[in-house]
């Protein structure tokens, strides 16, 4: 199992900001995201209303969220299929073995699924001798390198092609070693070609969702390779993992939901296969699962949703937070430490694995609001992070030369008159310090600014001293 | 299991301050659920049937289909045996069991062999039928059933798409309200695919690549016939 590193950040950070293959591959995320979305927003007029209109369904579903679950179970059951509520991980795991289990279960397909990644069911299903494959191709790289994703909707997108070609030649050693193995493409033809006979030999499969509809007990995925689809519609049984949030009032609420969630991820107009799966195969289905269970998750949503960090919840997961996020885009998603990374991960890891694991996460953050402008549901991420910095205050974890700064501020900030003079005094002396050259290369207390860049010296009067004088337009650029 | 349910449940109703649901306040989430509302809708789709279909069409290609169109079903297997042989693909064809498709004459290209019914993942052409396109996105629903097989849409190397013009909806929550008006309000065929373009992946350095685990080609017969734009 990946214990949490989420707490050795700064390493981490500083460790993925000397790495040269990490830096190479990261570096393809501003062109295929950011542009392909804002591309894909601008096209569809009524994009920022539609972001509205998914905010507004998600906070209605979530101040009825008991009344929409009671509703999604019922549905579920009169399909024929079942709901196992569970409160935490372990009691999902638990479910998830049990269910294998009666099924004589040896092998297990499993489609993308975060809350897959979140109770790390691989690793427990292989200590209990079933084997789990990952048949989405970034997973099925990560699992063979025994990572975790370091994006929500792309998992191996810290990896080069070289990187996946080694993990390929060390995996399926039944294959020719001199085989070419350049290319992503042939890459992806061996990948199929390994998976194919999994799909069609196994017991279980396990896939996540990204909705869950109260109106008809179906659940939604949404993928692009089709393999999410192989893996629900081949095995025996088929199993949901879902987490509490997912649940929508209407087949027209998803549909809203959708319009913003590809766009948002991949800056497609709809993702290939979106599927709605409701109970097993019916009596004359030509195809199709014999048994279908739901396993819902709270593991600490049920808390997040009477905190301040209950707007969390609208998260569709489409990563679009990471890739606009100049943190992420540096560092990458390991860095975080566990399972969410980028400005979601900062807001959700503290609230599923502790503030003392995770606080120093909401730190890495530069406030620069991108995250917020960008969420297809609107979700205030910077706000959230402030929140997290205050609790982490609150409860002593912020260093001592943090708090001590943090205090001093806090004083001359409460006391104007005081905050006016030494502000002045600092500046004039900073300035005389700092000469012809104008800037520092080096200052006490300030090691972490300056050991990257330059400190540039004030120079001439305060703002505050400007705005007194009535020079109001003086801060502004000609 | 019971136990967890209640604590789950008890939980959420703590957080929101609040007790079990009021009869109302259930009644008025199932009201929410019944009127089926369409939220706001996109202008881009709600045109007029036959721009409609010219959209779906654009939508489609855009999105790495390809699209043939036919006047009249009778010409689908001739049009068929002119894409397998333009594509270099084997002239051996799975069929749904739908009426539809295995009512098509067939026999007038007695080169292609037809097998029907679900596939074990040996067959390398599929032939289904769909219910319904939207053409606000170019993509195309399917429905599981005992004569619509799902397999058929994910194994198959190539998967050919039978849709009839008028099937053509502007938007999702029209074919919502089909599908509604068909199998009743609440109730949905144990599948339902929404389709938009071959399977790709981009997980190896954004490099977008055709095929993954599902088609690597869609191919949609677009039957205009007399009925097309008429509905």
């Amino acid at each position: 199992m990946h214990t949490p590193t989420s707490h050795a950040f700064k390493d981490n950070a500083r460790r993925a900001l000397g790495d040269p293959q990490l830096q190479q591959a990261m570096s393809h995320v501003k062109k295929n995201f950011i542009e392909k979305r804002a591309k894909a927003a601008a096209r569809l007029p009524e994009f920022e209303a539609l972001r509205d209109a998914a905010r507004s369904i998600k906070d209605h579903t979530l101040a009825n969220l008991d009344i929409y679950l009671e509703a999604y179970e019922a549905k579920v059951k009169e399909a024929g299929g079942h709901v196992h509520w569970c409160a935490d991980a372990e009691s999902a795991r638990q479910t998830v073995l049990r269910l294998c289990r009666a099924a004589k279960a040896r092998t297990v397909t499993k489609g993308k699924s975060m809350i897959g990644e979140e109770i790390a069911i691989n690793d427990f299903l292989e200590e209990n001798g079933i084997t789990p494959v990952e048949t989405d191709l970034g997973e099925y790289i990560i699992q063979l390198r025994h990572e975790l994703p370091s994006h929500i909707i792309a998992p191996a997108i810290h990896l080069t092609k070289e990187q996946v070609a080694d993990a390929f030649r060390e995996a399926h050693t039944d294959l020719d070693p001199n085989r070419p193995l350049t290319e992503p493409r042939d890459m992806l033809a061996e990948a199929r070609a390994k998976l194919r006979d999994r799909f069609l030999k196994a017991d279980v499969g396990i896939t996540g969702a990204n909705f869950l509809i109260a109106e008809t007990g179906s659940s939604v995925i949404v993928t692009n390779e089709g393999n999410g689809d192989l893996t629900q519609i081949l095995p025996r049984v088929h199993i949901v993992l879902a987490s509490l949030e997912k649940v929508v009032p209407t087949l027209e609420d998803a549909s809203t939901i959708l319009r913003v969630l590809a766009r948002s991820a991949t800056g497609q107009e709809m993702s290939v296969y979106t599927t709605f799966s409701t109970g097993p195969r019916r009596a004359d289905d030509a195809d199709g699962p014999d048994e279908y269970h739901v396993v819902l998750l709270d593991n600490g949503r049920s808390k997040m949703l009477g905190s301040e960090f209950a707007e969390a919840l609208r998260c569709i997961r489409c990563g679009a937070c990471l890739n606009h996020c100049p943190v992420y885009q540096a560092v990458g998603g390991h860095a975080y430490g566990w399972v969410y990374s980028g400005p979601i991960g900062a807001v959700l890891n503290p609230a599923l694995i502790g503030v003392e694991e995770a606080g120093d996460l909401p730190n890495a953050s530069t406030f620069c609001g991108r995250c917020e402008s960008v969420c297809p549901m609107r979700i205030p991420l910077p706000k959230m992070m402030r929140h997290w910095r205050e609790r982490e205050f609150e409860r002593h974890l912020t260093p001592p030369r943090h708090r001590l700064g943090l205090k001093l501020w806090a004083f001359l900030a409460t006391h104007p008159a005081l905050y006016r003079l030494t502000a002045s005094l600092a500046a004039r002396l900073l300035g005389a310090l700092g000469g012809k050259r104008g800037r520092f290369a080096a200052l006490p207390l300030a090691q972490g600014w300056t050991a990257h860049r330059d400190m540039p010296a004030p120079e001439g009067r305060s703002f505050q001293s400007l705005w007194a004088a009535g020079n109001r337009n003086a801060g502004k650029q000609p | 299991m019971t136990d967890s349910r209640a604590s789950v449940l008890g939980n959420i109703r703590q957080a929101l301050k609040r007790g079990a649901p009021t009869a109302e306040q259930r009644q008025q989430a199932a009201n929410r659920i019944a009127a089926g509302k369409t939220n706001l809708l996109p202008a881009r789709g709600q045109l007029e049937p036959k721009a409609q279909v010219t959209l779906f069409q654009k939508m489609a290609e855009e999105a790495a289909a390809t699209v043939a169109r036919v006047n009249d079903p009778a010409a689908i297997p001739a049009a068929i045996a002119d894409y397998l042989a333009r594509e270099n693909l084997p002239a051996r064809l799975r069929l749904s069991t739908e009426a539809d498709i295995t009512g098509l004459p067939w026999s007038t290209r007695p080169l292609l062999e037809i097998s029907k019914g679900a596939t074990d993942g040996s067959d390398e052409v599929s032939v289904t039928g769909s219910y319904a396109g939207i053409a606000e996105t170019g993509t195309l629903m399917l429905a599981s059933g005992a004569e619509r097989p799902t397999t058929l849409n994910f194994l198959p190397e190539t998967h050919i798409v039978v849709l009839s013009a008028d099937r053509v909806v502007g938007a999702l929550e029209q074919a919502w309200a089909r599908l509604r008006g068909e199998f009743g309000a609440g109730n949905m065929p144990r599948t339902v695919n929404f389709i938009t373009g071959p399977s790709r992946s981009a997980d190896i350095e954004q490099t977008l690549q055709m095929g993954a685990h599902g088609p690597r080609r869609l191919h949609i017969i677009l039957v205009d016939g007399e009925a097309a734009g008429g509905s």
